[in-house]
């Protein structure tokens, strides 16, 4: 049975969103009610950092993108009162960064009880262009025999599985990742209808 | 955990692709989306209270104010969250931004070279009651070239962004005003092909919610997915 009310559409971000979604990161006044870290220092678990670019179908570099992410905790549980230092919620620009990289610090996510499947961060895609927003995942390299069982990866047709892992970067400091986002034509990331 | 949520409803949203939409070409993803199951994060959403919001977020008349008043025709714009069952959804953070009354944005990308009010910022942020309803005072913004097109000019709009209570509910959407002319002509407006739909993204006029001597008045409800109704059965 459907639901009796017409959603109200999606409409485009537009360019223009970083004085109001993300003040602070873009060097606005105002305030702004999340930033990139998902999890600060006190927060239990494995700290780890994503960074990517968001593409376009001609292969450059999306200076407009905003990009959530939402995930569970290290225990996978969703932030709350008894999860301090977890804010279970990211968002960042994409048009600071001079190579137009988006960069998130959190905790290596867990999977909650009862849910099988593979650690994960779910991602929400805004931009000029993009009427609609998108959801895709980000997965982990090592997770080797996790993925093999994820039921949202078996869903995928399997050439196409890869988008949606992240990949380890050798860099110093934290344990890092790459993750871009393709936005059409080949090697699209995988976008889900949730 | 499936099908709690009621599914995003396609006829009444616009395609990625947009061919009139210029910015969508290549930005739109031509493969077609993968349905999944929604799981324990698809359902839930970051917990925004009352005190994510500043005492003047919801008035942005005041909170971007140096020297005097923002110029521009004052407005307040009311309403509420609904989901698709017709159920209030309290509690839920509205964040706004719009151009100012001459139709510039503050931001630093914005080159159209209509003037900047150095009392007006365009940003804020309400949180509905537990009716679902909101309440936000501000100036109506100005239309503006955007060269999508041969003298293309976006309609007066306020963006509104929404988290609603999960992840599989949240909506970045446009709030327009009744008889624009420019909305005929607008392809972000039309992208959406349903007339009914796209009806949703204009605000009503009305005299009772205008403020006597201050400013005029607009009611904007806003439907977000929702709790299925009835199991739904697939």
């Amino acid at each position: 049975m459907r639901n009796s009310l017409i959603q109200t559409p999606s409409q485009t971000v537009g360019p223009f969103f970083a004085y109001g979604l993300t003040a602070r990161q873009y060097g606005y006044k105002g305030g702004q009610i999340a930033d990139a870290v998902i999890a600060d220092e006190t927060c239990p678990g494995e700290r780890i950092v994503i960074t990517g670019r968001v593409l376009d179908g001609a292969g450059a570099a999306i200076e407009d993108a905003l990009i959530e992410i939402w995930q569970c905790d290290a225990a996978g549980r969703v932030a709350g009162p008894d999860t301090p230092g977890f804010r279970g919620f990211g968002r960042c620009g994409t048009g600071i960064d001079p190579e137009r990289r988006f960069r998130f610090e959190t905790v290596r996510p867990g999977v909650a009880a009862g849910e099988g499947g593979a650690p994960h961060l779910s991602v929400i895609l805004f931009m000029r262009g993009l009427l609609s927003h998108a959801f895709t995942r980000i997965y982990f390299p090592e997770d080797i025999a996790a993925l093999a069982a994820d039921p949202v990866l078996a869903l995928v047709p399997e050439a196409r599985r890869e988008t949606l892992v992240a990949r380890r970067l050798a860099v110093p400091g934290l344990p890092a990742y790459g993750f871009d986002i393709r936005m059409q034509g080949d090697g699209e990331t995988v976008f889900f209808d949730v | 955990m499936t099908g709690k949520i009621s599914p995003r409803d396609w006829s009444a949203q616009p395609p990625y692709l947009a061919p009139d939409y210029k910015s969508t070409l290549l930005r739109a993803p031509s493969k077609p989306l993968i349905p999944i199951p929604h799981g324990l994060m698809e359902a839930t959403a970051p917990v925004f209270g009352h005190d994510a919001v500043g005492p003047l977020d919801h008035d942005l008349t005041r909170n971007g104010r140096v020297n005097g008043e923002p110029l521009g025709e004052r407005i307040v714009v009311t309403g509420r969250v609904l989901d698709d069952a017709g159920r209030p959804v309290p509690e839920t953070l509205i964040e706004i931004w719009q151009a100012n009354a001459a139709g510039r944005y503050v931001h630093a990308a914005d080159a159209h070279d209509a003037p900047l009010d150095p009392n007006f910022t365009g940003a804020g942020r309400v949180v509905t009651d537990g009716e679902g309803r909101y309440v936000f005072t501000t100036v109506k913004p100005g239309a503006y070239p955007w060269r999508n097109h041969a003298n293309a000019w976006r309609p007066n709009h306020i963006h509104l962004s929404l988290f609603g209570r999960s992840f599989a509910s949240r909506l970045v959407t446009q709030m327009y005003f009744p008889g624009d002319p420019l909305l005929a002509l607008d392809p972000i407006f039309q992208a959406t092909a349903d007339a009914g739909a796209r009806d949703r993204l204009v605000a009503r006029f009305d005299i009772g919610v205008t403020q006597p001597e201050f400013a005029l008045g607009y009611v904007f409800d806003i439907v977000l997915r929702g709790a299925m109704a009835t199991p739904m059965e697939d």
